[in-house]
């Protein structure tokens, strides 16, 4: 025979991803089992990701529709502080800064709530009794889930609005035909049930009533406790800032000014923290889903001696080989990978549609946990592959 | 297609010549050393039907793997299908079984979640043959070994002879120079084993070049031609009928 010319071998990409499959397609259980680790890590870190991106997002939607321009002015707990009452004519000064758009003040009355005229006084509830504007409501940007806020003609009989918490404790949720409560001597219609404020969840256990019917029916005098403030979002520090002085020039420092948003935002980044923590232990099952991983590998690379010595009779080079097994293990990553990102989403949709919030997964996400599963495939198996194309073909054909 | 690189590797044979193995010896490093070939030489020729017998350990399924370039030897020199094995890197060897020669084992060596058909479709997996031509000439090759009735059979379910039928089609489907069959029918009854040996003989009939190891003398004596195998060197090379070759 005449000299021929060598045509190297060839695998067919096509045919790389069929053999790469082999392992995957007949042992179809432990190839499941080995997927898992990476699956539960990459779902854990989507599920993070996803749920925290969409209770930010619904934080974001709340503070957008709450505002961050909401104030408030409270006499002050300290040493030297006065009788956690502000002065008298506070309110209308506050009200006079150019850049406030609305104040609401409120004032804690000396008297208890009872769903009868049976219980000791001694008994209160937890609930408190405030004197409040009738601005109230529109200046914190609250809602009732049942009946009408308090108006001016309201504000003058004996009427009360509960808040969500007190409403649930004295177990009024109709108002159609306005239940009365005992309230300090008297008995109060109440003609409102208010949803939970976010922004002062004080007010949830309070009742509240006009500061015009206080006065009569409860003998008080309603010197404000607290001020709300609505100004202008484009002047709030400067607001801030002047605000101890105007509420009580004489004694500024008794005077605390907060922004109740600023709460909400602290509660989120609490959260984060959590965030950080369930990222990190994802990461953990993802190392160890990776080690498993290069385990099946090494002890399949094992079993399938015979296999690799076959391959190398049938004209596969060592990088042929090398390849089959490195796509193995990136093959199962990736099947972990997308199950792991598919358990994650659904985790999270379910997770959010039970809180009412959007669902929403970033990219980064479900895309760096398909490329972190890639990685970790890689990684995994790179020594296996190593050692499968090593192997010279006489010894792998040997084992029986 | 050419491949400049690889033509300057071609060793001249003497036309009709398959493979040419001169003064080969083998030695496993191994504590003490085993020579396993002590300088072997021998020529097979196109159409030639070789039986290698020897007692166990004589060196039979080593000259084999030399033969099949699986194994390089420690000294002398193999060519095969006209390329020196010495002067070829893994990757040249690699290519010469993928498209030069065929091997049949003791084992079968099936891939078990195959079926038939894919299994022989595999003898020409590395050639670079796309999967739809490659079953194409797998059915063809079953056809003639006899399994036109089992291509979709998974390996697991079929007998021993039948899966040595596969191993045999998976050989010649790439229409090699030669087939290197390192005993065939040792896992097999003596009734299976005859159909096999009738097939090789039948293969051989239509061209094919097949070198077999054997324990079998019987086996052997069917053949033209048989090579004895001693502690590593060659006892006798005889045609059988005829005299001394
Ligand atoms: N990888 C190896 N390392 C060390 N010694 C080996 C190796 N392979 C084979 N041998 C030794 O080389 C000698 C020849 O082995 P070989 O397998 O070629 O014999 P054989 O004729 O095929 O025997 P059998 O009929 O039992 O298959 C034996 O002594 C064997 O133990
Ligand atoms: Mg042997």
């Amino acid at each position: 025979m005449a000299a021929s010319t060598l045509t190297p071998s060839r695998l067919h990409p096509s045919d790389l991803g069929r053999t790469a499959s082999v392992g995957l397609r007949t042992r179809k259980t432990r190839a499941a089992l080995s997927a898992l680790g990476i699956m539960i890590g990459i779902a854990a870190m989507v599920a993070v990701l996803g749920l925290s991106e969409s209770s930010k997002w619904d934080l974001l939607a709340k503070l957008d529709r709450l505002g961050t321009n909401l104030l408030t002015v409270q006499a002050g707990q300290g040493i030297g502080a006065g009788s956690g009452q502000l002065p008298e004519e506070a309110a209308g000064m506050v009200a006079r800064i150019a850049p406030v758009e609305a104040t609401s003040s409120i004032s804690a009355v000396d008297a208890n709530v009872y769903k009868t005229d049976f219980i000791p006084s001694g008994q209160t509830g937890g609930i408190s009794v405030q004197a409040v504007d009738v601005n109230l409501l529109e200046t914190l940007g609250g809602e009732l889930t049942a009946g009408t806020f308090l108006n001016e003609a309201t504000a003058a009989y004996p009427t009360v609005v509960l808040g969500s918490v007190a409403a649930a404790r004295l177990g009024i949720a109709d108002v159609a035909h306005q239940p009365l409560v005992w309230l300090g001597d008297q008995w109060f219609a109440v003609v409102g049930v208010l949803e939970e404020f976010d922004l002062s969840p004080n007010l949830d256990r309070a009742a509240l009533v006009g500061v015009a019917s206080a006065e009569t029916f409860l003998d008080h005098e309603a010197i404000p406790s607290s001020i709300y403030v609505r100004t202008n979002p484009q002047f709030v520090d400067d607001v801030m800032d002047v605000l101890p002085a105007t509420a009580n020039p004489q004694n500024p420092e008794e005077i605390e000014v907060s922004r109740p948003s600023d709460a909400l935002e602290a509660r989120e980044a609490a959260s984060d923290a959590f965030t950080t923590l369930f990222l990190g232990l994802g990461a953990v099952a993802l190392l160890v889903g990776g080690v498993g991983i290069a385990n099946v590998m090494v002890i399949s690379v094992l079993e399938r001696r015979a296999e690799i010595g076959l391959r190398r009779a049938l004209g596969a080079t060592r990088r042929h080989v090398a390849a089959q097994f490195l796509g193995e293990a990136l093959l199962l990553a990736l099947v972990g990978g997308v199950g792991g990102v598919l358990l994650g989403v659904g985790v999270t949709a379910i997770y959010a549609s039970t809180q009412g919030w959007a669902i929403l997964v970033p990219t980064l996400a479900w895309a760096g946990g398909l490329a972190a599963a890639i990685v970790i495939g890689a990684v995994a198996g790179l020594y296996p592959a190593m050692r499968a194309s090593r192997l010279s073909p006489t010894e792998a054909l040997r084992t029986t | 297609m050419t491949a400049p690189a690889l033509d300057r590797e071609a060793a001249p044979l003497p036309p009709g010549r398959v493979l040419s193995i001169r003064d080969v010896t083998k030695v496993y490093p191994t504590e003490p050393p085993v020579h396993a070939l002590a300088g072997v030489s021998l020529d097979v020729d196109e159409g030639e039907l070789v039986a290698v017998v020897g007692p166990s350990g004589s060196g039979k399924s080593t000259l084999l793997h030399v033969m099949g370039t699986l194994d390089r030897p420690t000294s002398g020199d193999v060519v095969i299908a006209g390329h020196s094995v010495n002067a070829l890197t893994d990757r040249q060897l690699s290519s010469l079984r993928a498209r030069r020669i065929g091997f049949v084992f003791q084992q079968f060596h099936l891939l078990n979640g195959y079926t038939a058909l894919d299994n022989v479709a595999d003898g020409l997996l590395y050639s670079g043959m796309r999967l739809y031509d490659r079953r194409e000439r797998a059915a063809l090759a079953l056809a003639r070994v006899g399994l036109a009735n089992r291509m979709m059979h998974t390996a697991t379910k079929l007998s021993g002879g039948e899966k040595q039928r596969v191993a045999i089609a998976r050989a010649l489907v790439g229409r090699p120079a030669i087939v290197l069959a390192d005993e065939p029918t040792g896992n097999l009854d003596s009734h299976t084993s005859d159909s096999i040996v009738e097939l090789i003989e039948e293969l051989n009939a239509e061209g094919a070049t097949i070198v077999v190891i054997t324990h079998d003398h019987e086996v052997a004596g069917h053949f033209p031609r048989t090579i004895s195998l001693r502690d590593g060197l060659i006892e006798s090379d005889a045609l059988n009928g005829s005299g001394r070759r």
